[in-house]
């Protein structure tokens, strides 16, 4: 082969990943980089523009809101990448690193979203992205509300909207809407027809505040519930319970603290995910370690993440 | 007062019934909209509110409906 003919790439590119072999020759698939699945109409435009001109017939949505160009040559990496920064679309990561976050549509035009999740997922991105985690890959997930439509605690941090409500028992009207919304029971009318909350049971969903005709449940205080060690795949784990009404802005703090850890633990295991690290060294050293940082959040105690089995009735 | 029925109508055909509705009645107008149990009436008195109109009460009625009483909203 003659040296013009030898085709050249900016590796720098191919750093966090991203660009994902397809079966047969020359072929690669380019992982856009959307967190939280928003994506700007312009942005949009440019994708189908350099999708037509550089991929095959069809895009593909991934499960983790991304855009994926197939079909795309490698020698075209270079125009593929310089065309999409024209609107500044990047690629996204893969491998044992920190993943593009995953959110639900927030709280700005949802009337579900207890906590603007877009916000969080577009600010772990811009700190947190494809950080080498020297182990696996790492999953965060932000869902707005308890409804849980990104099934937060399946990933490695999964974050989930909630509020604490309280009652002005002068506003209210005694319609019992309330109580009937109440999912966990948390909520019953007393002998005044008055609501009575039960603390415990209280799952911050904030039904009650939504539903109130007229503001007598309001917000005491929000943030996140957080979750860690989830994970899908050949053996699931279902994340556990590490923190509640974790402020939204402290939420990169705490990732980094927990990526901290898992660097420091994981050492020597392996290609191991954060939740069976966990389960080797038990919950407790974890909670110990955010504690310092984060005392008014972290609970009391937990478990490990659970174990899910997948292969029942086999 | 002016009643809009909306038992037996679903989500959100129930919500746009009544919009459509109060586009005819004048602000400031009481009225009382009628709603099944179950979603509807989780959702459709806190659209109405949203909208602006002021809810003043809500009561099941015997027959196991919703009373839901509002006022229209200023503007």
């Amino acid at each position: 082969m003659s040296d013009d003919k030898q085709t050249k790439l900016d590796l720098g590119n191919l750093k966090a990943g991203g660009f994902i072999k397809e079966r047969g020759k020359d072929l690669f698939t380019v992982r856009l980089r959307v967190p939280g699945g928003r994506m700007t109409v312009p942005r949009l435009k440019k994708i189908a523009e350099v999708a037509e001109k550089f991929g095959g017939e069809f895009v593909h949505l991934s499960v983790r809101q991304s855009i994926e160009l197939i079909n795309i040559n490698y020698k075209n990496f270079d125009a593929v990448v310089e065309a999409l920064g024209e609107k500044n679309q990047k690629v996204a990561s893969c491998g044992a690193r920190v993943r593009v976050p995953v959110a639900c549509g927030g709280c700005e035009y949802n009337p579900n979203g207890l906590v603007d999740t877009q916000k969080s997922a577009l600010e772990v991105d811009e700190k947190l992205f494809g950080t080498p985690t020297g182990h696996h890959k790492f999953k965060v997930a932000f869902a707005g509300c308890p409804f849980d439509c990104p099934k937060s605690a399946t990933n490695d941090i999964g974050f989930q909207g909630a509020i604490e409500p309280q009652l002005d028992k002068s506003a209210c009207i005694s319609c019992g809407l309330c109580a009937k919304s109440c999912v966990p029971k948390a909520i019953v009318m007393d002998g005044d027809n008055k609501p009575e909350l039960t603390a415990e049971q209280c799952i911050w969903c904030g039904d009650c505040v939504k539903v109130c005709p007229t503001e007598a449940w309001s917000v005491r205080k929000k943030g996140y519930t957080v979750r860690i060690g989830g994970k899908w795949g050949r053996n699931p784990l279902v994340g556990t319970l590490f923190a509640t009404f974790l402020p939204e802005e402290n939420v990169s703090d705490f990732i980094a603290a927990v990526l901290d850890w898992y660097k420091q633990k994981a050492e020597g295991l392996g290609r191991i995910r954060l939740g069976d690290t966990i389960i080797k060294e038990g919950p407790e050293a974890l909670l110990d370690h955010l504690r310092g940082q984060f005392p008014e959040n972290i609970v009391v105690e937990t478990i490990p993440p659970q174990i899910i089995a997948t292969q029942v009735g086999k | 007062m002016q009643s809009i029925d909306l038992r037996g109508v679903s989500c959100p055909t129930n919500f746009v019934k009544a919009k459509l509705a109060l586009e005819d009645v004048d602000n400031g107008t009481t009225v009382r909209i009628l709603l099944d149990d179950g979603e509807p009436v989780k959702n459709v008195p806190r659209s109405l509110k949203a909208d602006g109109h002021k809810l003043v009460g809500l009561k099941q009625a015997d027959e196991g409906h919703y009373i839901l009483e509002l006022v229209t909203a200023e503007e």
